[in-house]
């Protein structure tokens, strides 16, 4: 074929909704300390991490107050100096009362070697097994959403060798500007994450996704990535979910992960562009996972923003922050509109896998009345991975789930595409997640038998 | 402000601004400027169809949805005025008010309502309506007025025999089709729509535009369109290419009776037909084969009807076997 456009994406499926990145040009503000935090004990995709300080203990910045248990767990810190008040359960996103450790702020003391100069520091001087026990020591996991521990994805694999880091820039989500904001305001910090992410991995090359509504961030980094060898910048096709990890890998690839499989079966390691960062700031500045980028966005909101926030501060001090909860607000997302958590107070801690908090007012909270399915197969057309959500949604209704299970209910990744094309606004995504939950527990009891 | 109540529901928590009442809206306008051909050509009697056929399946359809199953009444869906639309479409001009009545009644009470309304049909049910009452009203369904003759005639209009009933009777007594194409009004009065007809189907010209409407809205897919004209095209051709003087061309297959009402509006109906692209085609391409096969061999003169609703029920098979491509249903390398 003549002349193919140029910009990638992947192949089938996805949508584009209105991209309403209203915070776009508002620079990453760093907010004063909160007078107290609350931290989660389990932030990550993995085992909870067991708290090692008692009520009443002195904690510095940076000090570890949660031990990580196992591998696929990762040490959580205090994130403000102070005295810790309480440890017990706190309500957080997940809508679950959860272990917390609560510190009051007093001071601001960090522990001991914390660089907190602003010098860019590209001299990597950690080798591989180094780089790979100092994140999963610094609480690294995933920032993109999932909070799968970085370590995890950096250790390497008998028999399977990536040949290519792929960095996520991508997105996707309407509203969220997080990333956006930090790759304008922190790119040479990013591509050295990148390196070391790289040196982990043993690969030559690295590949930033960015998607194609981000003009100003593709045209800096590509700037500034000259001087770095093996990392391109690749714009992307405006296209949800063009984040989500498959098509992230498809798009710039062309490879598909095999059913059941992980990236690594691709040959591919994907990390998020904030997870660079915090990469970057852990092994080069030896400073732990404790703040992060969160927007805070909404229509009816008076200063749409980002902000550099510690991890623990109550959501309603972000809110506040960005000229307070307004009247008529109907709901309040953690997270992107397309896959975020609905949360039923704001009194809830921002954690590491926070990327946005959106405020919604009573009109768009509600969902529009459902209607008989008519068929017109938008849902199978719009699928990125080849399902049939109407299909699904029919069988889970009349709980044959082993024929949901025999139709792939599992490979659903949940981007929430089908209900949003659905012209009968039909909870789709509802009934497979409900089909996904008994195909889980049959396995499970399955595998116990 | 802990006062304040807050939705809890799960994500997606943005919708499409798309909706089935705008879907429907976008069918009406795209049938709009066919309407008002059809107006122009046959009168008032073809405004006096339309509104019937529109009136009374929004009038069943109420009615059903409000005494008999007492649901909260969806006729502001725009559905039944689609369907009363498309019945209109389907019937010649002076066809008297109660046969519309009738045929609304079974398309919307008979072929969509007992099977629990909108979506659930498994037949298209303006076809089922018009099929119902070619068998039932023959006479009626098959004298065509002259167009043009008769715009302010309100009785007695001067019929004839439409283009493919003309070339059916023709080469059944032996006329050649060359003879027959030469009688016969040409290709460009077939395209732009000056013909006797049903009110719908005159038009190519007109049901082309709204098509591209349509498609420009994604409110329906190229496939089946495409599949169903290219079909008939090609299996006419077949026939035409091997005995060319008891055949008719593809062109003249494919301009006149329904094919473009058909395969743009009809068969492209969301309820009635597959789901996926490969199944769409398979779908149009089988319509297109019972048409010519209909025409040829049948003993109507016309076969889209008949076509499509015998397609409609292979929707279900179709949708079981032809799956779309799933992601990742590769060997783990």
């Amino acid at each position: 074929m003549e002349k193919r456009s140029k910009i990638k994406t992947f192949p089938f499926g996805g949508v584009h909704p209105p991209d309403l990145k209203h915070s776009a040009q508002r620079p990453i503000e760093s907010l004063p300390l909160p007078t107290t935090v609350s931290i989660p004990v389990l932030q990550h995709f993995g085992a909870p991490s067991q708290p090692i300080v008692k009520v009443g203990d002195k904690v510095k910045a940076g000090q570890v107050i949660a031990q990580a248990q196992g591998f696929l767990s990762v040490n959580i810190h205090a994130t403000i100096s102070g005295t810790v008040t309480r440890i017990d359960e706190v309500m957080d996103v997940s809508g679950y009362k959860r272990p917390a450790i609560t510190i009051n702020a007093e001071g601001e003391e960090w522990v001991e070697g914390v660089d907190l100069s602003r010098a860019l520091d590209r001299n990597i001087r950690l080798n591989r097994e180094e780089i790979v026990k100092k994140v999963q020591q610094d609480g690294l996991v995933g920032l993109g959403g999932a909070g799968f521990p970085v370590h995890v994805k950096l250790t390497p694999v008998a028999g399977k060798q990536a040949d290519i880091l792929l960095i996520n820039g991508a997105e996707c989500e309407p509203y969220l500007t997080c990333d956006h904001r930090l790759m304008i305001e922190k790119g040479p910090e990013i591509l050295v994450g990148v390196l070391i992410l790289m040196k982990a991995l043993n690969v030559a090359k690295a590949v930033i996704g960015v998607e194609s509504n981000k003009v100003d961030a593709i045209a800096h980094l590509t700037a500034i990535a000259r001087d770095f060898d093996g990392i391109k910048i690749v714009t992307l096709q405006t296209r949800y979910p063009q984040g989500a990890e498959k098509q992230f890998i498809e798009a710039l690839t062309g490879r598909q992960v095999p059913v059941g499989g992980l990236p690594l079966d691709a040959k591919c390691v994907v990390q998020n562009i904030a997870t660079a960062f915090a990469v970057y700031e852990s092994v080069q500045k030896n400073k732990p996972l404790i703040e992060r980028v969160v927007t805070v966005a909404g229509e009816d909101l008076k200063k749409p923003s980002n902000f550099r926030v510690r991890i623990g501060t109550s959501m309603a001090y972000l809110i506040e922050a960005a000229g307070g909860l307004p009247e008529g607000t109907g709901k309040i997302i953690s997270g992107g509109p397309m896959m975020g958590k609905a949360l039923n107070m704001i009194d809830i801690p921002v954690v590491k896998t926070t990327s946005g908090i959106l405020v919604f007012g009573q009109e768009k909270s509600r969902r529009d009345p459902v209607l008989n399915c008519i068929r017109c197969a938008r849902c199978v057309a719009h699928c990125p991975l080849g399902l049939e959500p109407y299909l699904l949604m029919n069988l889970s209704e009349n709980e044959r789930f082993d024929d949901a299970e025999r139709e792939m209910a599992m490979n659903c990744c949940e981007c929430g595409t089908c209900a949003y094309v659905c012209p009968s606004k039909r909870p789709l995504l509802d009934y497979i997640r409900l089909a996904k939950t008994f195909i889980t527990q049959k396995r499970k009891e399955k595998a116990a038998r | 402000m802990s006062e304040q109540k807050l939705t809890v529901s799960l994500s997606p928590h943005v919708s499409s601004p798309d909706n089935v009442r705008r879907i429907m809206m976008d069918v009406l306008l795209a049938l709009s400027p066919a309407a008002l051909w059809s107006v122009y050509l046959f009168g008032f009697q073809s405004l006096r169809v339309i509104l019937i056929g529109i009136g009374a399946c929004v009038f069943f359809e109420y009615v059903a949805q409000r005494f008999i199953l007492k649901v909260k009444p969806s006729v502001d869906d725009g559905s039944a005025a689609v369907t009363g639309l498309l019945l209109a479409f389907n019937l010649p001009s002076h066809i008297p008010s109660w046969m519309i009545i009738v045929g609304s009644f079974v398309a919307i009470i008979v072929a969509k309502m007992t099977f629990g309304g909108l979506g659930n049909n498994p037949f298209n049910p303006a076809l089922v309506g018009r099929v119902f009452m070619l068998i039932s009203f023959p006479a009626a369904m098959t004298s065509w007025p002259v167009p043009l003759l008769n715009r302010w005639k309100f009785v007695d209009a001067v019929t004839a025999a439409t283009p493919l009933s003309v070339a059916q009777e023709g080469l059944k007594n032996g006329t050649t089709s060359q003879q027959l194409l030469s009688s016969l009004p040409s290709y460009q009065e077939l395209f732009f729509g000056y013909r006797g007809g049903c009110l719908g189907e005159v038009s190519v010209f007109l049901l082309l535009l709204g098509g591209l409407y349509l498609l420009y809205r994604k409110v329906i897919r190229l496939q089946i369109p495409l599949a169903v004209i290219g079909s008939v095209f090609v299996f006419s051709a077949v026939l035409w290419f091997f005995n060319p003087g008891v055949n008719m061309p593809p062109v003249f297959h494919i301009l006149t009776g329904g094919v473009f009402l058909g395969a743009i509006f009809m068969a492209t109906d969301m309820v009635t037909s597959p789901m996926t692209v490969t199944g769409m085609v398979i779908f149009g391409i089988a319509i297109g084969i019972l048409t010519v096969i209909i025409r040829v061999f049948g003993a109507y003169p016309e076969g889209m009807s008949f076509a499509i609703l015998i397609m409609n029920a292979f929707v279900p098979l179709i949708d079981s076997l032809i799956k779309p491509r799933k992601y990742g249903m590769i060997s783990h390398g």
